[in-house]
């Protein structure tokens, strides 16, 4: 690897503002789609916590039901869309190059260009707060016919989910790319890293599903402009159709957004376990059969939409299916942990979190998958709390572990430790302080997308909310950990982590701007899985 | 090097086709929503016969109690009533059942009424040879209207089907803008 590390002097990177526009470096790339995502991790953050502040007495405070409503709806768009996705094809922009020994994605240009077109998808949905008629406020799921009584905001919130799908699309297709062609000799698709083989599943799901929501949206767009009637009654069509396509891709993007996260986990727990990956095979089938099942299973969303019997029990059977695979999975991940020398850094602490709340979330998964309770739980506190503790304690959580854990790599200097563990216990405490009580709530019958509320779930409402303002709060304390990280502090080693496999270790740390323009030879040690 | 490229741009090619043909099916499950709600009666919508088409069986013994219900969209001036709660009627035989409906409006508007019967398995048996749905109704300011609807329930009825609801629900007519 001797040849790696002055191999950035030959090629002059570009410097400046320029360095970023036209970057076509899967590293820098990398980066802006990090920094992106966090900053809409905080913009979807601030709407949150205007939620959160309408929500926190009943009756109504700060704001008026509309906008309320809009909140509910852009919250969701910039998280899934904006924070968790991209901050995915960050982490696979950085890493999957330097795990497989690859020089950089296989289609560079392209690369900048998926991400380039996010901001403008962004300024499109976040200026739709302030047009005639408010942002889009009838939740992200944008059923029609609510959705089409939207005024100028629109075609814009069409168009939006249309650029945010090519950008997405281009990304994966790069994915699949790199993976399929440019793995260093002697890596075979089984030997490859988890994280690698998740975000390769991904990669398929996102293009199998995204178009499907392309045409759904274009649809839409069609019903209220050109006269269609895909979704209009009176013109024969069915809203109810519009529900099926949704989901069709909806479910597959849930498993968008969780499985990056899995890959993730089953990265740091080995190295922090110093114990290999119990049970690789079997992560790598589980992880492709819960993508093949997620096709199948999309009707579960909407038990209460008016189905025949056997619908709902077929339904109702694939939904419980999946969790045989992500048992095997969260099984692996304690046999993993089983007799491991295992310390606990922040990286570690996340990951961990991260098995005990996707499994608690998993667990609210299968009671709304259960139809005849579905018909209670529908539209509650209960589907938000579930979702939330997927998303937020799930895949937000693994995405925290993922940049503690890379930190080093990234910018050459180890990460405030300290800081990092009192991170992780406030957002743990307050996550769950913030999500639990929706539980109660949920099971009680307080409906979602309301600003107001019986006074009866006052209390529960109170506590949720002060722990969604500790949550936020603490959220500025990850920001101040990767700045003081960017700028200093004791220098990372090559392999930052002593239990840490893989070819991203051999680099040096910061990662130099290219690497691996020879492919690396590969030892029998660093193949180990 | 160079096989990788072509390598890339294979992988490329295909992916993009997959991501072609797969908008392409976000758009064909709109006719096979069609043809599985047909096949499974799913969203309630009647059937059509001609009178007279078929060869009449001899009618069997039994009863099915058939209630109408209506509704408008909240888009639509109108007053929509059936002149009747509900009708006892025997499968196999053809019955006339009509509707009220008042336009509110001091303009002409254009109208289509939307069936659906419940339970979604009856909507398979339940046969109409007319109906004010088949075409768009126009009414002018004020104007009051009795309109027609006669069907026959099929007699392969199910037989756990005691009763069924026909609803109508008005909405203003595609292109209509007044």
């Amino acid at each position: 690897m001797s040849t790696v590390a002055h191999e950035h002097d030959h090629h002059h990177a570009p410097t400046g503002l320029k360095r970023w526009i036209f970057s076509t470096n899967h590293k820098d790339i990398g980066t802006l789609y990090l920094i992106f995502s966090l900053m809409m991790f905080f913009i979807g953050g601030a709407m949150a916590m205007i939620i959160r502040a309408e929500l926190f007495q009943p009756g109504l405070q700060f704001v008026d039901p509309q906008f309320y409503n809009s909140m509910v709806t852009v919250h969701a768009l910039i998280m899934i869309f904006g924070a968790v996705m991209p901050a995915g094809v960050g982490l696979a922009n950085w890493m999957i190059p330097l795990m497989i020994g690859a020089p950089d994605m296989a289609l560079p240009r392209m690369n900048n260009m998926s991400f380039w077109i996010l901001p403008f998808g962004f300024a499109l949905l976040i200026s739709t707060l302030f047009m005639n008629g408010g942002g889009p406020a009838g939740g992200w799921t944008m059923y029609p016919p609510l959705v089409l009584q939207l005024g100028d905001a629109f075609p814009f919130l069409i168009f939006t989910v249309h650029i945010l799908g090519v950008s997405s699309i281009m990304g994966a297709i790069n994915i699949i790319a790199t993976v399929f062609n440019m793995r260093a000799p002697g890596m075979t698709l089984m030997k490859m890293p988890l994280f690698v083989w998740t975000w390769v599943i991904t990669a398929f799901l996102l293009i199998a599903s995204l178009p499907v929501l392309a045409g759904a949206v274009t649809m839409l767009l069609t019903d209220k402009y050109f006269g269609t009637s895909f979704f209009n009654a009176a013109g024969g069509g069915d809203p109810v159709l519009f529900q099926h396509i949704f989901w069709f891709f909806g479910h597959p993007e849930v498993y968008i957004l969780a499985l990056p996260a899995f890959g993730i986990v089953s990265t740091i727990i080995p190295t922090f376990a110093r114990k290999p990956l119990f049970g690789y095979a079997s992560m790598v089938y589980a992880t492709a059969s819960i993508a093949i099942l997620s096709f199948f299973v999309w009707a579960h969303h909407m038990f209460t939409v008016g189905m025949p019997i056997k619908g709902e029990l077929f339904f109702m059977y694939a939904t419980m299916l999946i969790a045989v695979p992500t048992g095997v999975k969260v099984f692996n991940w304690m046999a993993t942990m089983w007799k491991g020398a295992m310390t606990f850094e922040a990286p570690m602490l996340f990951s961990i979190a991260f098995v005990i709340l996707f499994t608690i979330g998993g667990f609210s998964g299968l009671m709304l998958g259960i139809t005849p309770v579905d018909f209670q739980y529908h539209d509650t506190y209960f589907v938000v709390a579930h979702f939330h503790y997927v998303l937020l304690t799930g895949a937000v959580f693994s995405l925290m572990a993922a940049a503690y854990y890379w930190l080093p790599k990234w910018t050459g200097y180890m990460y405030d430790e300290k800081l990092a563990k009192i991170h992780f216990w406030l957002s743990t405490i307050a996550a769950n302080v913030l999500f639990f009580p929706q539980h109660f709530l949920g099971l009680a019958g307080m409906p979602r997308r309301i600003p107001d509320y019986n006074i009866v779930f006052a209390d529960f409402n109170m506590i949720s909310s002060i722990g969604g303002f500790a949550y936020g709060i603490s959220q500025l304390l990850f920001v101040y950990i990767v700045i003081k990280c960017a700028l200093g502090g004791k220098k990372a080693k090559a392999q930052a982590w002593e239990g840490a496999k893989g070819l991203e270790w051999t680099v040096p740390s910061p990662a130099p701007f290219h690497t691996f323009e020879t492919p690396p030879k590969l030892t029998k040690s660093m193949l180990e899985n | 090097m160079v096989s990788k490229q072509r390598g890339v741009k294979k992988t490329t090619t295909i992916l993009f086709v997959v991501t072609i043909l797969m908008f392409g099916f976000g758009y064909a499950m709109v006719p096979l929503y069609d043809a599985f709600c047909q096949i499974t009666g799913l969203n309630g919508k009647t059937q059509r016969v001609t009178e007279g088409a078929g060869e009449a069986s001899p009618l069997i013994d039994r009863e099915v109690r058939i209630l109408f219900d209506s509704n408008v969209n909240g888009d639509l001036p109108w007053r929509l009533k059936p002149s009747l709660k509900s009708l006892k009627v025997q499968p196999g035989k053809f019955y006339d059942a009509t509707y009220t409906v008042t336009n509110m409006a001091d303009v002409p508007v254009v109208g289509q009424a939307i069936p659906s019967v419940s339970p979604q398995i009856a909507s398979l048996y339940f046969k109409k040879s007319e109906c004010f749905c088949f075409v768009n109704q126009v009414l002018e300011p004020g104007e009051t209207k009795d309109m027609l609807v006669r069907f026959e329930v099929d007699q392969d009825l199910p037989k756990d089907v005691g009763a069924l609801t026909l609803s109508y629900t008005f909405f203003r007519a595609k292109g209509d803008n007044s």
